[in-house]
């Protein structure tokens, strides 16, 4: 490794992908490349940009055809354990989620519809991106004492990094919405309060 | 003078100390919550268990006094076990509040739990709950009975720092809970006290409660402008946080230990009074009640100090300093209105009526600095002749100083003197009524927000530090004498309140020798 030759070989090797049928063709390249450094003139061959045209059409029509040998097998009820591509048919058609995905946050709620949340502003604490803001307020009643008067999470500013949820010890914040699509027209509707983060 | 040793380190200290004191002269902290300094001893929280040697039980080291040739060990298993099980049971019954309670991040229950609890709960019986939660005891604080691990700190300082009695330990066992004495309230000046003692979350303040958390809090080493007693306090601030109450900086403030001054407390007068910080700030100058820029407003008032300079009537130039104002800006307007202009007339003693007082921290001058703008600025005139000759048009400058006239002098009086002075100049923080009167406003910093000292009714000059920056255009009051005074084209070339200090030291007899580092944290007494 410390041969600075043999270095920058590895580093050529990986920049242009010597493996595969069509290898011999960049491994040319490759050792034009060694020669003159990264600026390199195309030859004439390269120029016609056939080389790279028959790799390309050779990695598409490899899927292609792979995939459409396996769904005709899988019609037929052949080679069912193999997976070929699928593609979902979205927005109309939704790509089960997995159950730990981080998605949009909601505040959970007690029985009578208030937040769960108790504003100990531990999640605000630990957020590394700043994007909660709690005011608080003493609760009527006196075995909850302090609640969110109001809780503001901005999910422009949100890494979905999961701290909020992860923190949180009362369960209040949850980020199992589902909901992937927070896209918005305005960086101002990007701000969640209380009651939008409340509502199912 | 007794010798005796602690975890292998030998201290001579007098006889009657316990070994708690003698511990802490050698930096080693032992866990306590009952013990105060400035309390009498009670030693019932029994966590400051230690060891020592040919005794066969623990010892309190908060009661225990030392002896020659003690042998004492703070962090023994045999100590660590003890204590481990003190805290075990001194949480049997403390519920798990900690996220609605005020006092997380500054309590000892969690912090000598994550130091030397951290066991499993064994605990299968439900906790015993009180009748209410958390109640309001006074105006100041609120008391939660179930939080309480019945110190008693509150209790004795009711009994031995202000003897009004107030709080009492009622009932026997698991029912025992702390209470006022039926029919009480805790209303004594100094209430406030109660909850920076309570090492946990019983007593809580109700101005603070619920505002923020505690760990947002930055803090800054201060003195209290509310008297002339000077009581040291740290101002708590937070700025990263502006939605927490409008965008104010300022939590609260705490008292700052200074056995000079204040010991471990301050009154209540002074710890809620700093809603002037944030609240009814002067941001802008302002001409005639439109905002303009200090640029502006300097060629106004130069102009007006300019032109009454060439006709050589500087005594139709009336200034109303104050005893607010810090040692540095006080010598930096004598400098100005007395030495380089000459002939202006000068005072501070506005007639204001005495404030509450009483023997213990409470002045009844409410100002932090009477004893300094004394010292600096003397006086020859009386402000009443200042306001009189203001009224009669007399006076063509009225430079005022965070005065408000129209309360003290009455409205009419204010009416006239805007009417008859040329240029009426209010320089001050806040807006009072006399900005409505003024012609030329200057806003000015408060105490939170500049450097400077501040002299006490016991003669000790005590400095304060800035905070935070100020709010909008605000400008210290020494540098906007400094900038007029370049403007007059007579330079008094001030960097920063450490170079007009160390000029007050060199010029004014009582300040000699003193700089910025002889002062201190804690400050020091003037020579007489």
């Amino acid at each position: 490794m410390d041969n600075p030759n043999q270095k920058r070989r590895q580093e050529l090797e990986k920049y242009f992908d010597v493996q595969g049928p069509f290898a011999f063709l960049r491994l040319a390249q490759m050792k034009r490349a060694w020669r003159q450094g990264n600026r390199r003139q195309l030859t004439w061959w390269e120029n016609t940009y056939i080389p790279t045209l028959i790799s390309g059409i050779w990695l598409t029509s490899k899927h292609f055809f792979r995939n459409l040998g396996f769904h005709i097998l899988h019609l037929v009820g052949l080679c069912k354990d193999v997976r070929a591509a699928v593609t979902y048919q979205y927005p109309e058609q939704k790509r089960p989620l997995g159950l730990r995905l981080r998605t949009r946050h909601r505040l959970t709620k007690r029985e009578d519809d208030s937040p769960r949340c108790v504003a100990c502003m531990m999640c605000e604490t630990v957020c590394p991106a700043r994007c909660i803001e709690i005011t608080a307020a003493e609760h009527p009643d006196p075995n909850i004492e302090k609640y969110p008067a109001e809780f503001i999470l901005d999910l422009g500013k949100c890494v979905y990094c999961g701290f909020c949820v992860e923190v949180c010890p009362e369960d209040a914040i949850r980020m199992d919405t589902g909901i992937l699509n927070t896209s918005e027209y305005s960086r101002e509707s990007m701000i969640y309060n209380k009651k939008r983060l409340m509502e199912e | 003078m007794p010798n005796l040793t602690i975890d292998g380190q030998q201290v001579d200290v007098p006889v009657g100390t316990t070994i708690i004191q003698a511990a802490r002269k050698l930096g080693i902290s032992i866990p306590h919550y009952c013990y105060h300094p400035a309390l009498p001893v009670a030693g019932n929280c029994r966590i400051c268990l230690v060891e020592v040697e040919k005794q066969p039980k623990l010892q309190i080291s908060c009661y225990t006094p030392v002896a020659e040739g003690m042998i004492v060990r703070t962090n023994s298993p045999k100590v660590l076990e003890a204590r481990q099980n003190v805290l075990e049971f001194l949480l049997v019954n403390h519920p798990l509040d900690c996220p609605v309670c005020d006092q997380a991040g500054e309590c000892k229950l969690q912090d000598y739990y994550m130091k030397h609890g951290l066991y499993d709960s064994r605990l299968a019986d439900v906790k015993i709950k009180k009748e209410k939660k958390a109640f309001a005891i006074g105006r100041t604080v609120m008391l939660d009975q179930e939080r309480c691990i019945l110190c008693t700190r509150c209790v004795r300082f009711t009994e031995n720092i202000t003897k009004t009695h107030e709080f009492g330990v009622f009932n026997r066992g698991d029912h025992s809970q702390l209470d006022l004495y039926p029919g009480r309230k805790l209303d004594n000046n100094y209430s406030g006290n109660v909850v920076d003692i309570c090492p946990v979350g019983a007593l809580t303040d109700r101005d603070f409660r619920f505002k923020c958390r505690v760990w947002y809090l930055e803090k800054t080493k201060s003195v209290c402008p509310g008297c002339s007693q000077g009581c040291n306090i740290t101002v708590e601030w937070d700025k990263m946080r502006p939605h927490i109450q409008k965008q104010a900086r300022v939590m609260r403030l705490k008292p700052r230990f200074n056995s000079e001054v204040n010991d471990y407390w301050i009154c209540d007068k002074g710890r809620y009074n700093y809603h002037f910080i944030d609240e009814n700030r002067i941001v802008h100058p302002q001409f005639n009640k439109e905002s303009i820029s200090w640029e502006q407003a300097m060629d106004i008032l130069a102009g007006a100090v300019n032109s009454l300079k060439i006709s050589k009537r500087m005594n139709r130039i009336g200034v109303l300093a104050s005893a607010q104002l810090t040692n540095e800006d006080l010598f930096v307007i004598k400098k100005l209105f007395k030495d380089t202009l000459g002939g202006a007339l000068v005072d501070f003693r506005v007639p204001e009526k005495p404030g509450e007082s009483d023997e213990f921290l409470m002045k009844a001058d409410k100002n932090p600095n009477t004893a300094g703008a004394e010292i600096i600025l003397g006086s020859d005139t009386k402000p009443q002749q200042i306001v009189q000759k203001a009224r009669q048009g007399e006076i063509d400058l009225l430079y005022v100083f965070g005065h408000d006239l129209s309360q003290l002098f009455g409205k009419e009086a204010i009416y006239q003197i805007s009417k008859n002075v040329k240029l009426f100049v209010f320089q001050g923080s806040n807006v009072n009524n006399t900005c409505n009167y003024a012609h030329l406003i200057l806003p000015s910093q408060v105490y939170a927000e500049k450097e400077g000292t501040f002299t006490n009714c016991q003669s000790r000059v005590q400095r304060i530090w800035p905070a935070f920056q100020p709010l909008g255009e605000a400008r210290a009051d020494w540098e906007i004498l400094s900038l007029l005074s370049e403007r007059l084209g007579s330079a008094l070339n001030f960097k920063d309140p450490r170079s007009i200090f160390n000029e007050i030291a060199a010029t004014i007899a009582p300040f000699a020798e003193l700089t910025y580092e002889k002062i201190g944290d804690k400050g020091t007494t003037l020579a007489k």
